[in-house]
């Protein structure tokens, strides 16, 4: 009974990691859904959205509402930048340029950001405005940190459900994903477009960013990183380009990971994602949910 | 003789190039840290040749290559420290090892990854990397010389210009020969166009795996030697930046340049350790600010590099042999 109520522990923290994941998630498969393109730079927007956070709490100690408001527009507005002045002049470029113009942009934004004068290279502790407590229920400890989580995740994803599924603006970026050439000639605003898709991918990665602040109050310019990486691969598991496939994978690979560190050794979680990425693209490449828009 | 015939102008520079850089080690004029650099920029250049074989020539982008480096420099700082060589004569036998280590695993790594094309190939020699970088820090688990995380220490020092640059010399004339070979024919082929190499009857699978296993195996070599020159490793020197490093003298020489790749590895470390001296400690970090624009600038400039596909005459590897 103990073992099983360990094993349900872990699982509650996985799905809060995996919950972070999903978010990050999204970004990726919403941009490569309508650009064909690996956005390196996305976890480093999330990092960034993480030190607004920081910086709306541990500064200005701004109310809780707003500290979502802000990371969420200084995100988004990060996000259409990078789109405007580095991938929007390459569109037409071949695709190996843009994805090392991508590779440029993340590792700019991580050394300009960990320049002293901007965020500086330090470890820095992530304030959390409340205080943490735990709820035990039959057999785990539910902390009401994962409870706003699992609550701000899910209102995020059902947010982002009508806006990709039931909004104007969704129905043009799924027609952009489909055929752009076509979606132009249907009256579709390409180059808005999107900017706007990069805009609601980076402002998930934002509110991850928030979220990751809360669980794991250590926060760092280089953070971003292997988060980006895993939500990446937590995408393609999925089925690149599906938005609840970017869900689904993200809370997989969060499992995996804290299950990894649970049971064998925490210094092996990172090498257990390449694992399952080469199983993926072994056995399934197109993702759990099938349809890959690009043929590999 | 038509071999040495038709390679007779890369002999001349070559013979020239290293008995001005001994002469300059003997001079006293050298600091042991400037020789290291030295050392260093050509070890780089084998490294980031494999690089341009598997992306310049091939087009197969990897963000990997800084993993088979590192295989390389550990399999060959295992083999000197199980079987005690400090000289440089049997330590050709293990150098060689390594870089069969190297190839053998890019070999088996090609099988699942090589099938991805562009950003996903990317993904895959990215989390390869990773991967590596895991297995490094924990290598002390299974073999306790490694050092895992610790760092591997202790490793004879037996990397000197006398056997840097005959290896260096060799195995850009092997890849300039193969690269005029049919093989390297059908690479490029596969660069500009697979569909159209295969409906050719070019076994592009085959092709890919034979490129990618040759760019690994020149990546060990230049881990090895890297290894017997700083005299420790660390799991740390193997990680995602330093395959930038590899990617960006490729892409700044020119895809598809062996010359171009030469030059930029010698001006890269040169400008990277060059710096150090130049600027205050302050401003040091300033340089990976400005690195990641230059490869943005780059390319919106020259997408394909600055010799893309161009060899200078200097060496002489610009005609078929």
């Amino acid at each position: 009974m103990e073992y099983f109520s360990y094993t349900l522990q872990q699982l509650i923290n996985g799905l809060q990691l995996g919950a972070v994941y999903a978010l990050i998630a999204l970004g990726y498969t919403m941009v490569y859904g309508v650009l064909r393109l690996i956005n390196f730079a996305h976890g480093d927007i999330f990092m960034f959205g993480t030190f607004i956070a920081y910086f709306c709490i541990a500064r200005w100690h701004l109310p809780i509402y707003l500290v979502f408001v802000i990371t969420i527009g200084a995100s988004a507005a990060l996000g259409v930048l990078v789109e405007k002045i580095a991938y929007k002049p390459l569109r037409a470029a071949p695709r190996i340029s843009l994805l090392i113009t991508a590779v440029g942009v993340s590792l700019f934004l991580e050394y300009f950001l960990s320049l002293n004068a901007m965020f500086t290279p330090n470890y820095i502790a992530f304030p959390r405005p409340f205080d943490v407590a735990g709820y035990d229920l039959w057999l785990v400890t539910i902390t009401n940190i994962q409870l706003i989580i699992f609550s701000v995740t899910a209102a995020s994803l059902f947010l982002l459900y009508l806006l990709v599924y039931r909004s104007k603006h969704g129905r043009a970026m799924r027609a952009l994903s489909h055929d752009q050439e076509t979606a132009s000639l249907m009256g579709v605003n390409v180059d808005a477009t999107i900017s706007f898709t990069f805009a609601v991918g980076t402002g998930c990665a934002g509110v991850g960013g928030i979220l990751y602040g809360f669980a794991y109050p250590q926060i760092n310019v280089f953070m971003g990183i292997m988060p980006g990486i895993k939500s990446f691969i937590a995408a393609v598991l999925g089925g690149i380009g599906l938005v609840h496939g970017a869900v689904l994978g993200g809370l997989i690979i969060g499992v995996s990971e804290v299950f990894v560190s649970a049971y064998l050794s925490s210094t092996f979680r990172d090498g257990f994602i390449f694992i399952i990425l080469i199983l993926v693209l072994l056995f399934r490449p197109n993702g759990i949910f099938g349809r890959r828009i690009e043929k590999v | 003789m038509t071999l040495l015939g038709s390679a007779r102008r890369l002999f001349i520079v070559s013979a020239m190039a290293y008995l001005l850089l001994k002469g300059f080690f003997l001079s006293g004029f050298a600091t042991e840290y400037l020789q290291q650099i030295i050392l260093y920029a050509l070890i780089v250049i084998i490294a980031s040749l494999g690089l341009n074989v598997i992306y310049g020539y091939t087009g197969q982008f990897s963000l990997g290559q800084a993993a088979f480096y590192g295989i390389g420099a550990y399999t060959s700082a295992y083999l000197t420290h199980v079987f005690s060589v400090g000289s440089a004569l049997p330590f050709l036998p293990i150098l060689l090892v390594s870089g069969i280590m190297s190839a053998l695993i890019g070999y088996l790594i090609g099988f699942p990854i090589l099938r991805l094309r562009d950003d996903f190939l990317a993904i895959a020699t990215l989390g390869f990397g990773i991967f590596v970088r895991v297995f490094l820090d924990n290598s002390d688990r299974l073999i306790d010389a490694l050092g895992g995380a610790r760092g591997f220490v202790g490793i004879p020092r037996i990397t000197s210009l006398d056997l840097v640059f005959p290896v260096v010399f060799i195995l850009v004339l092997v890849t300039r020969n193969v690269i005029f070979s049919k093989y390297g024919l059908f690479w490029q082929c596969i660069k500009d166009d697979e569909l159209a190499s295969s409906a050719f009857g070019i076994n592009t699978g085959r092709m890919k795996s034979m490129a990618f296993t040759y760019g690994c195996f020149l990546a060990g070599i230049a881990g090895g030697l890297y290894a017997h020159l700083y005299t420790f490793l660390h799991p740390s020197n193997f990680d995602f930046l330093k395959s930038i490093d590899f990617l960006i003298i490729v892409i700044v020489g020119g895809m598809g340049s062996i010359t171009g790749t030469i030059m930029a590895g010698l001006v890269w470390v040169g400008f990277i350790e060059g710096l150090r001296i130049v600027l205050p400690t302050r401003l040091l970090e300033y340089r990976w600010v400005f690195i990641p624009l230059f490869l943005i600038i780059l390319m919106f400039w020259k997408p394909y590099g600055l010799m893309a596909n161009k060899e200078s005459k200097l060496l002489g590897i610009d005609k078929a042999p």
